[in-house]
């Protein structure tokens, strides 16, 4: 027997990822974003280039700032709240997307954001990201990714190149990474972006983007850390080698990088891989345009595959996947909408008094 | 059609069989219909339940289940059962021994045949005694055929053979035919005690609408074994048993589940505050989240999470967004839960936390009943996490028990753990339906501007219940951060500082201390005044107890008896009360966690009477309890006295 099904109605909310929070009465600037905390990340963390570019980035959302709030788990990077003057919660390893889930989907007027890094969300919180991405919940992740665990001292992090040396890998770690992109598109996410911790205004114009975004939004942020895995991010950084090894993706655009453009991403139309070519006249035509609004994950997913598990020499960087597909939040409370509008309020002495009554007379 | 003024024959069915045949009175009568896990007999136990409380007797019930969905058809591990108690006068259990077993196959008659009261009445569908299911369930000669049932009254019946008679018309497979039976049996049953039949009726017509032929065979079935009784000779005798006396009121059959579903939506009512239900399904509480998920009308969230961890987080996300959070579990869920917990203690925010206990440690036995979660309750977390502790009494009190744990959490900003347990959770009784307009207003009294401009402190302190603010996002002005690392006393600011983490650690286990300002002294039952043993429960056993403490004084034996709705903190109360008998009795489901306690905050020295056995206290074995401790303490003073 089967089990029967429901057609959900087409969601008539608006796209907009903002839709529903009260914007501002006024200006507002960084400056009253910013919390009277100290921040107490390392000298050269890429952590203060990301709080600055928030910082400087929420007065643009427009909103109230009581209505946005920041949710992290634990790590380096999950302090993040307490220097944002703003409602924020510093919760547990792992759980900020479940108790962010909570938080989206009784409160719609709310603006939500998760902060996390790769052993937060990948490792110990692992399952909670697949599911806030397959949901579709109505908000936006950061995941800070340094490819290490920082705030217990340097232990290879489930994003770490295979054979990383660190205190509990000696002799060299040994399990295959995570590609947080790959993983995110596997789950489906509606919204996936890669941007990095230097490249302010990259950085800036995906979290818009992912901000205006109904549904979850999921933006990975190469970060280095200089105490433990200082130079991680150097190949795309350096300026010998980053434009031989950052891919930018433009939605619409050919898919082309190097310092003159001169190479460009191409199909294998034998495996369905994307592959990495130099550009002639003989090939400038099968030169990918980047289509990040397509239904079909699967040419997002084969150019995630572009950076191998070791040395980001092609790293693609921008958005990968951004389609509109039904917010879990906004579903849950329409299932609300619909059981009062068909059954009417509540009454709770009816509740309490059913079908299958009888009286005992005084 | 034969059956179609069953209604009128039905009613009129005791006049004809008090004609033909003799009607004997009881007091009180236990049954128990036990098949196979396929057999219906979880909804043939309840729909008897129904018609029984429409006749206005009280009643209490004990579904027991197998783990397995469908364990191999006709095994002992199928075994699948429901007990009813039912009385002329008020009852505390489901009753210690069956009267009448009903028994659909070889496997039910052996798992059950041994808590037959000796003379009691057994029916058996003697149509599945076939060799190969005698083996199955470990018979090596029929029972039926040899002197092993000398004791009972057996009725072997070919209770599928008449029911694929009866139905015969409706075009049915015999294995379709077949699966009436359990109406063949409830017909039957409903006859020998006159109960009444219109909702039975009503329910088959409505549940099979859709398939008009299993509607009308389960019909038909029914009717079958109702007539079957009246007119076989196989019983000469039915029986009679007057309502009870009960107060007057509306009353309603309910289950603990589903009256703790009850009480969260209520709860969400009586406070104005949205209710979000973070869950994944376990047994036994599955049902809770499946009841509350029917009422969205209520504006009641139900989020079907990832897992455990991921149900309390959600739940505790939104009551920092200002929602009632729930979540519900049995006790390997708690284990999963236990750093979210700690949170939410750390946090200060308000959360009903339901624990349906089962047997345990690890998986256990999850369709079996225990108590052994309350130490886990009490202290199952890393550093000095207390939090208030309750617990139900009764199926229909956990509504009550639900309201009162929403009413702490929500006034003194902390999680609350409500213990219930698989005996609650699936046992019934009748409910007086409470008058909503009665019911207690739970004020979430949420943060406010500070006057005068000054500073927001999200953690200074009420004066009088010690509890911080609740400000959900949205206000200006109040924006601050909340977290896990231990707050700076006022500003919840990160604070490494020693003194600091001193006092906030005793802020919050002097918060959940004056939770005993609002609750009520305990209430020690006594009628004779005179006893100098005291019983005292928790949770679910306060009806074996309170049944056992019945039998032992209808034997003449003074005994006092109480019970602890509240055992964190404790009623203030406890103490006096222990201290003013000579030997105390505590009665748990586990190796005597709540004496352990008693022991510890007190200093007295209780004797705690244990059992491990996945099922409820039986009432005389408690009775014996208490007259052998009002023997040992009455030697004692002999020998004192010498």
């Amino acid at each position: 027997m089967s089990t029967p099904t429901t057609d959900l109605p087409t969601p008539t909310l608006a796209r907009d990822g903002l839709a529903g929070m009260p914007a501002a009465d006024a200006k507002q600037t960084g400056k009253e974003f910013t919390s009277d905390q100290e921040v107490r990340w390392c000298p050269g963390c890429g952590d203060y280039a990301v709080l600055k570019a928030v910082q400087g980035f929420l007065p643009d959302l427009g909103l109230k700032r009581e209505n946005i709030v920041f949710v992290s788990g634990i790590g380096c990077s999950s302090r993040f709240p307490y220097y944002l003057d703003t409602y924020g919660m510093h919760s547990i390893h792992g759980r900020a997307p479940a108790i962010a889930t909570g938080l989206a989907t009784s409160r719609s007027d709310l603006s939500v954001w998760v902060v996390t890094g790769d052993g937060d969300a990948l490792s110990i919180g692992g399952n909670h990201l697949i599911h806030a991405l397959r949901r579709n919940v109505n908000m936006t992740i950061l995941l800070f990714n340094n490819r290490i665990y920082g705030l217990t001292k340097g232990q290879y992090s489930p994003t770490s190149e295979i054979g990383k040396v660190t205190k509990s890998t000696p002799m060299g770690s040994l399990d295959n990474p995570f590609n947080p992109i790959s993983l995110a598109l596997g789950a489906e996410a509606s919204f996936v972006a890669r941007t990095i911790d230097t490249d302010r205004n990259h950085l800036t114009g995906v979290l818009r983007e992912a901000a205006a975004h109904r549904g979850t939004s999921l933006v990975e942020i190469y970060q280095n850390c200089p105490i433990f895995n200082d130079g991680a991010f150097d190949t795309i950084k350096d300026p010998a080698t980053r434009d031989h090894a950052v891919i930018p993706l433009v939605h619409g655009q050919p898919i082309t990088y190097g310092p003159d453009g001169e190479h460009g991403l191409v199909r294998n139309p034998a495996t369905g891989t994307i592959e990495p070519v130099e550009i002639s006249d003989a090939n400038r035509d099968q030169v990918l345009v980047h289509d990040a609004h397509a239904d079909d994950p699967t040419l997002a997913f084969a150019i995630s595959r572009l950076t191998d598990g070791g040395h980001l020499d092609r790293a693609p960087i921008g958005i990968f996947r951004q389609v509109e597909r039904p917010a879990y939040d906004d579903l849950a409370r329409q299932q609300l909408d619909t059981a009062v509008g068909t059954m009417g309020k509540g009454n709770l002495q009816q509740l309490l008094t059913g079908n299958d009554t009888w009286t005992i007379d005084a | 059609m034969k059956g179609h003024h069953f209604r009128d024959d039905a009613q009129k069915g005791r006049a004809l069989a008090s004609e033909s045949k003799q009607v004997e009175k009881l007091d009180r009568v236990v049954i128990r219909f036990a098949g196979d896990s396929g057999d219906g007999m979880q909804l043939t136990g309840d729909r008897f339940t129904q018609e029984t409380a429409a006749f206005g007797n009280d009643l209490s019930t004990l579904p027991n289940f197998p783990a397995e969905i469908r364990a191999p058809q006709g095994t002992l591990p199928g075994v699948s059962s429901f007990q009813v108690h039912f009385a002329d006068h008020d009852i505390l259990t489901p009753g210690d021994r069956p009267d009448v077993l009903v028994a659909m196959n070889p496997a039910a008659l052996a798992a059950n045949i041994k808590d037959l009261r000796p003379g009691g009445i057994v029916i058996v569908d003697s149509h599945d005694f076939t060799k190969r299911n005698l083996a199955k369930a470990g018979y090596d000669t029929s029972p039926l055929d040899d002197d092993s049932l000398a004791d009972y009254q057996v009725h072997p019946l070919d209770l599928t053979g008449m029911t694929v008679d009866a139905v015969a018309d409706f075009g049915l497979g015999r294995k379709d035919a077949a699966r009436s039976k359990n109406m063949f049996a409830l017909g039957l049953v409903s006859w020998m005690y006159g109960r009444p039949t219109d909702a039975t009726l009503a329910y088959l017509e409505s549940k099979f609408a859709s398939k008009p032929a299993i509607r009308d065979a389960n019909v038909a079935a029914f009717k079958a074994g109702w007539y079957f009784g009246e007119t076989t000779e196989a019983f000469a005798v039915s029986y009679e048993i007057a309502p009870a006396p009960m107060a007057s009121g509306r009353y309603r059959n309910i289950t603990g589940n589903t009256a703790l579903a009850y009480g969260i939506i209520a709860s969400g009512q009586q406070s104005g505050l949205p209710v979000f239900l973070g869950a994944y399904p376990i047994t036994p509480a599955s049902d809770i989240l499946h009841e509350l998920s029917k009422h969205k009308h209520f504006g009641v969230t139900t989020f079907q999470a990832e897992d455990e961890i991921a149900g309390i987080g959600a739940a505790l996300g939104a009551s920092f967004g200002g929602a009632l959070g729930v979540t519900t579990t049995s006790g390997p869920g708690i284990s999963l839960k236990s750093e979210t917990i700690g949170l939410a203690v750390m946090l200060e925010l308000p959360l009903v936390i339901v624990d349906v206990q089962r047997g345990g440690p690890s998986t256990g036995l999850p369709t079996k009943t225990e108590q052994s979660d309350l130490l886990q309750a009490m202290f199952g977390r890393n550093g000095e996490a207390p939090l208030p502790v309750i617990a139900p009494q009764s199926p229909a009190d956990c509504f009550d028990a639900a309201v009162e744990a929403a009413r702490i959490a929500v006034t003194y900003r902390t999680p609350v753990m409500l213990l219930s347990d698989g005996y609650l959770a699936n046992g019934s009784e009748p409910w007086s339906i409470p008058d909503v307009d009665a019911l207690p207003r739970i004020e979430p009294a949420f943060a406010t501007l500070p006057a005068d401009g000054a500073e927001f402190l999200p953690y200074a302190r009420d004066p009088e219940t010690h509890a911080p603010a609740w400000a959900p996002p949205g206000v200006a002005g109040l924006e601050h951060r909340v977290g896990g690392i231990e707050k700076a006393d006022g500003t919840g600011n990160i604070s490494y500082d020693p003194a600091n983490h001193d006092r906030m650690v005793r802020n919050r286990a002097a918060k959940v201390a004056r939770v005993a300002d609002t609750i009520p002294d305990l209430v020690v039952d006594d009628p004779s005044g005179e006893a100098r043993v005291l019983v005292l429960g928790w949770g679910s056993t306060y009806g074996p107890i309170g049944a056992g403490v019945r039998a032992a004084r209808a034997q003449g034996i003074d005994v006092a008896h109480t019970h602890l709705r509240h055992i964190h903190p404790f009623p203030r109360n406890l103490g006096k009360v222990l201290r003013s008998y000579d030997h105390v009795i505590v009665p748990e489901m586990n190796l005597g966690q709540l004496a352990l306690l008693l022991r510890a905050e007190f200093l007295v020295d209780v004797h705690g009477y244990d059992k491990v056995t996945g099922m409820p206290f039986g009432s005389e074995e408690l009775a014996e309890v208490i007259a052998q401790a009002v023997k040992s303490i009455d030697t004692h003073r002999l020998e004192n006295d010498r």
